[in-house]
């Protein structure tokens, strides 16, 4: 069952938050893990790992490359909810 | 006896190491203050474990030497998420020990590390492999690799003050924190580093190493008194008490203390390190390596054994070893070892593993302070062949000050003899 946009990005922004102790607010739509959030691939790894569990999905390691924004991540969670 | 270095390099001219910070969390507190304000009011750090676990398996021991602070409550979630437990308690120790120091400005090419552990990241290593037979390969973390290797702890610490002169990870078990401090000098003296962070850590209070050390009969089967289960020189001791805990300090050469007017809290004045060759697990029951790294330690701080004071001993609790080490030290000592206050503090701390050697030397550092050795507690019948004069239940006053030695012993599996000469501050007791 789909979560809502904010559901799921209030749950990437918890997700962030524990992995770097970056404040939940700072996690915004448009904000790049790598170039805005300063995350790198190591913790973003760990995020994939422990996002995979929270909502529920399988992200392959051939898409997760590819989520480069928040808006990437949260959109592919909703779509694999779907 | 060409490289001895003249008696008043120990008491602070050109090539001294001094100690200028101090760091702790243990089973007595989570610093150095409350730790040491226990181990004066002869305090026990052994408690009842109280992880599911202990039960679940059945576990012949059931209680440990776990912090008193627990780490979980003085680090935010996303650093204690980062770190092996290890890595965390250094990190702790560390950030006291560098306070104290005044966080001295110094170029990162001159900073060292040197943080040692006995047995790693073990706590990561096992949630790890729990994870991946429960649950797969894709839920095993991306740090698990960096946060189990037992280095973790060094280039955590690295990280924190950007120390790039090297950073050191020797492990030899239960001599490791000890030796870390003789790496950690040796790096000053040779003129690699002008300032050193250095010390020990462990965090093993968990199912497997439990089995594991009982399996060995190594630990005290006490569990319904679990206070007064580490005992050693008494005659009813049964083995050591598994805790958990780091100790670090801040290391300096003299020269760079001095013209940044640190205030310095002692001298590591001489370092022996020695190894057997004789049995992976026993110690030589003569304690022949070990009067020997006793002896290489005086012999650096170019001190005789009627200038030692106090010793701090590795005596852990068990059977052989204690009466091991005693041997070896009326060896080292010969005469001058019946005025010399003996000390065995894991009576109140238990066994810290890589961390109780540099644990021990800060308290080392602190007796030559206060002037004060403190107590060995749960003797109620000493050990007919323990043959030293033991500080029992109250502390005893010690002579203070520069010009006297307090000696610390760390021995590990594997046949490790590491031995500090350690000198108090100048001023002494107040």
């Amino acid at each position: 069952m789909a979560q809502s946009e904010n559901e799921i990005l209030d749950g990437i922004a918890e997700l962030v938050n524990e992995e770097t102790g970056l404040p939940k607010e700072s996690v915004e739509m448009d904000k790049s893990f790598t170039d805005d959030l300063d995350i790198d691939s190591l913790s973003m790894t760990s995020i994939v790992v422990h996002a995979e569990e929270k909502f529920g999905v399988t992200i392959p390691d051939e898409d997760s490359k590819n989520l480069r924004t928040v808006r990437d991540v949260v959109a592919y969670i909703q779509q694999a909810q779907g | 006896m060409s490289e001895q270095t003249p008696r008043s390099a120990a008491a602070g001219t050109s090539g001294a190491v001094v100690v200028t910070g101090m760091g702790a969390t243990t089973p007595l507190g989570g610093d150095v203050p409350s730790t040491w304000e226990a181990a004066l009011a002869g305090r026990s750090g052994a408690r009842p474990l109280t992880m599911p676990f202990v039960e679940e398996l059945g576990l012949p021991v059931t209680f440990g030497g776990t912090l008193a602070v627990p780490a979980t409550d003085v680090l935010p979630r996303h650093e204690s998420k980062r770190l092996d437990p290890s890595a965390q308690y250094a990190l702790i120790a560390g950030r006291e020990a560098w306070a104290q120091a005044g966080a001295p400005e110094v170029e990162g090419e001159r900073l060292g590390v040197v943080v040692a552990t006995g047995i790693g990241g073990v706590t990561t290593l096992i949630g790890a492999y729990d994870v991946l037979r429960e649950r797969g390969p894709r839920r095993v973390l991306p740090l698990t690799v960096p946060m189990l290797m037992p280095n973790g702890a060094a280039g955590a610490l690295a990280i924190e003050f950007g120390a790039q002169a090297g950073a050191h990870s020797p492990a030899s078990a239960c001599a490791s924190g000890a030796e870390a401090i003789a790496y950690a000098a040796e790096m000053i003296r040779t003129g690699r580093a002008d300032v050193v962070i250095a010390g020990g850590t462990e965090a093993a209070i968990l199912a497997l190493p439990i089995a594991a050390f009982a399996s060995m009969h190594a630990l005290s089967l006490r569990n319904d008194t679990p206070e007064t289960a580490s005992r050693p020189y008494d005659v009813t001791r049964d083995g050591f008490v598994l805790a958990e805990g780091a100790g670090v300090v801040v290391l300096e050469s003299e020269a760079h203390a001095a013209a940044r007017g640190a205030r310095v809290l002692g001298t590591v004045a001489g370092a022996g390190i020695t190894s057997d060759a004789h049995h992976i697990a026993a110690p030589d029951p003569e304690g022949l390596g070990a009067t020997r790294a006793m002896r290489l330690a005086l012999q650096q701080a170019g001190a005789q054994p009627s200038d030692v004071v106090h010793v701090n001993a590795h005596a852990t609790s068990t059977p052989v070893g204690d009466v091991a080490e005693a041997v070896a030290l009326r060896a080292a000592l010969g005469g001058a070892t019946d005025g010399v206050a003996v000390s065995a503090t894991k009576s109140m701390t238990g066994h810290l593993l890589g961390g109780a050697g540099s644990l021990e030397a800060i308290f080392c550092l602190k007796a030559l302070e206060d002037g004060l050795a403190p107590p060995t507690i749960n003797v109620t019948e000493l050990d007919p062949q323990i043959d030293l004069d033991v500080v029992l239940d109250e502390p005893r006053k010690i002579p203070s000050g520069p010009d006297v030695v307090a000696l610390n012993n760390a021995f590990g599996f594997g046949g490790h003899n590491a031995a500090l000469a350690i000198t108090g501050p100048r001023g002494g007791a107040a």
